[in-house]
């Protein structure tokens, strides 16, 4: 009984939303191609539509196909499978003879992956683990990208010796702004953590003496691994690869451990998690301090890649792509981020071809992914922020 | 020997006094149930036993230790665990998940440990494991160990917030209306549970309205009312006392 009317709701839903999202992307490409090009892509878009309630007959499956997927995922934690380990390690062996077969380009493309990858694993520490929103992440990577820069430009200290300090210090920015922010909750941490991020890079911008101001430094040099310069491309894609796998092997291991359980715990329920003898205080810091360890080194690798940085890479637009990293693949679930990140390198490079449009193809996708599948491309079904 | 001791506690929220001047004791090994009409302050005694909210006024003490002013995680370690009225299950985590948070402040393994995974990690992790199953056992959830508890059954939920108090390894365990939307049956299981608990040898503290199962199985009752306590006694005595008869049924003109 239950059911059925559950399912007659989903389908009116199905029915009337789709519409109402062709009806809004007409409204809004309107204004760049005007009318006609707004009523083609209206009428195209209604098409899929119809295209789109027959793939909706067949919903189930393909969601209890993704479920499943999923479940395998989520039980490799505790028992792996060998079937997941052939699949880990073929993954393993194409990652690895990469940059033999890609050009230039793909390289480039998949280290500033794996750069995010990395920072947006140190994010999903923060809000997808102990469910804290940071708006302000960005901030940490800078921190980390200009610790080194700075260390290395003015005071020669090589990639290896500047590396503590840039994960030091931006850990302790972790400390320092977890502390005033850890009183807040849901919506108020977020705007506090959004103007820790916009002051960071206000300080970037106008401590000219230090940062050079809007100009920023050039000049850094990149590692330099046993007197081999990882300057080449394919030296720096696996210098990037093997930091991934080493991040996505301790936060494993973290979130599998007692400390990822206290931080889902505290996501789950904070009173709780208190009453059950969980100091949640401490956990909330340790969390946002060791989400910003990753930026830190997220921070010192770009620097090094790019060997320049200025704060127009650090922007809030970049704390909002991070966040939407940890959102569209999972919040909390690490094969998640890592599809959520490289989908979001990947694809404005791919849509280059259609400039103008693809931001507003990405928030297409967006919308619809929200819309459609709110928990994430791999996140766990209740797993929201709706604190 | 008294186990618990609570003090004139009082608290306040503004110019509404939740709870006036309670003042009881509670001995070691016993079930004791704390009744009232809704909104008699038991719940709110509750939470100032295990630190959620800080009394107005008065002192708490577990066996000579004072435990007003300490935050609830210290309170857990020292001996006194609960459940909720509205059930507050880490729904996103397996159901030993749950279990196994609650032995926390048993664990000491660090950062270090989580990534190297030395022995001291494993032993400690397979013997938290262990006895997760152990207390899911004893409630009767062993069937369901690896299911995400969000999606047990509400009388399941509810037995595992029992397994989950019990995992803090706590010497005074306050259940919060365990049995309530239960059926006669799930009723019935709980209540042969709670006896469980005592003969484990904790003390229990139990709020209740179902006055079948409070008048079954609780050794003293007292009886709240507006936040003051107006009696206090065994069962037999508190069923035929006017003042209780009088708050529950209201009073004879």
């Amino acid at each position: 009984m239950n059911e059925v009317r559950e399912g007659k709701k989903e389908e009116k839903r199905y029915g009337i939303k789709p519409l109402v999202i062709a009806l809004w992307f007409a409204l809004l490409l309107l204004p760049f191609n005007g009318l006609r090009a707004a009523l083609i892509l209206f009428v195209v878009l209604s098409i899929s539509i119809v295209v789109c309630k027959f793939l909706f007959l067949y919903k189930k499956i393909v969601f209890e196909g993704l479920q499943t997927f999923h479940n395998k995922i989520k039980t490799v934690r505790v028992f792996s499978a060998p079937s997941a380990l052939m699949i880990r390690s073929l993954s393993l062996i194409f990652l690895f003879i990469f940059p033999f077969i890609a050009t230039d380009y793909f390289i480039d493309v998949a280290i500033l992956s794996g750069i995010y990858i990395i920072l947006a694993l140190g994010l999903n520490i923060v809000v997808g683990f102990a469910g804290l929103l940071n708006l302000g992440f960005v901030a940490f990577y800078a921190i980390g990208a200009y610790t080194y820069a700075i260390l290395n430009t003015r005071f020669g200290l090589d990639f290896w010796s500047a590396l503590p300090f840039s994960i030091g210090f931006t850990t302790f920015a972790g400390f320092l702004l977890a502390i005033p922010a850890l009183r807040l909750r849901g919506d108020y941490l977020a705007i506090v953590t959004l103007g820790f991020g916009e002051i960071v890079r206000l300080i970037l911008n106008n401590w000219d003496s230090v940062t050079l101001g809007p100009n920023g430094i050039s000049g850094i040099a990149p590692p330099v691994l046993m007197s081999i310069s990882l300057g080449k491309l394919s030296y720096y894609y696996y210098f990037v690869l093997s930091l991934v796998i080493l991040t996505v092997f301790v936060t494993r291991r973290v979130y599998s451990s007692r400390l990822g359980r206290a931080w889902v715990a505290i996501r789950e329920d904070e009173i709780a998690s208190s009453a059950m003898g969980i100091n949640t205080t401490m956990y909330k810091l340790y969390a946002m301090a060791f989400g910003a360890f990753w930026a830190g080194l997220a921070g010192a690798t770009f620097a090094g890649k790019m060997q320049f940085v200025s704060p127009e890479s650090f922007t809030f637009m970049e704390s909002v792509l991070i966040v939407s990293m940890v959102i569209i693949g999972g919040l909390g679930s690490i094969p998640g981020v890592i599809l959520g990140a490289t989908i979001l390198v990947i694809l404005p490079e791919i849509l280059r071809e259609v400039q103008l449009y693809r931001m507003l193809a990405l928030g297409a996708g967006l919308v619809l992914l929200m819309t459609f599948r709110p928990q994430g491309l791999l996140g766990g079904k209740g797993v929201s922020l709706r604190g | 020997m008294y186990l618990l001791e609570v003090k004139g506690i009082s608290k306040y929220f503004g110019g509404i006094k939740a709870v006036e001047e309670v003042t009881f004791k509670v001995k070691e090994g016993i079930i004791m149930s704390i009744i009232g009409p809704n909104g008699a302050g038991k719940t709110t005694i509750f939470n100032c036993l295990t630190g959620l909210s800080k009394p107005t006024k008065g002192t708490i003490y577990l066996s000579d230790t004072k435990l007003t002013g300490l935050p609830p995680h210290s309170i857990v370690r020292l001996g006194i665990s609960r459940t909720f009225q509205n059930i507050r299950l880490f729904r996103e985590m397996s159901v030993i998940e749950n279990v196994m948070v609650a032995q926390h402040h048993k664990t000491r393994s660090g950062l270090l440990g989580a990534i190297i995974r030395w022995k001291k990690f494993r032993d400690e992790e397979r013997i938290i494991r262990e006895k997760s199953v152990e207390y899911l056992g004893l409630v009767g959830l062993s069937d369901h160990v690896t299911t995400l508890s969000g999606n047990l059954p509400y009388g399941a939920q509810r037995r595992l917030e029992i397994a989950r108090a019990l995992a803090t390894e706590p010497s005074l365990i306050l259940l919060d209306e365990p049995t309530a939307g239960m059926n006669p049956q799930e009723t019935s299981e709980v209540m042969s549970l709670i006896k469980n608990l005592k003969e484990l040898g904790k003390t229990v503290l139990l709020i209740e309205h179902d006055m079948k199962v409070v008048m079954g199985i609780s050794d003293w009752i007292i009886v709240l009312d507006h936040g003051v306590k107006i009696a206090e006694g065994l069962p037999a005595d508190i069923r035929k006392d006017p003042m209780v008869i009088g708050a529950y049924l209201g009073k004879e003109l």
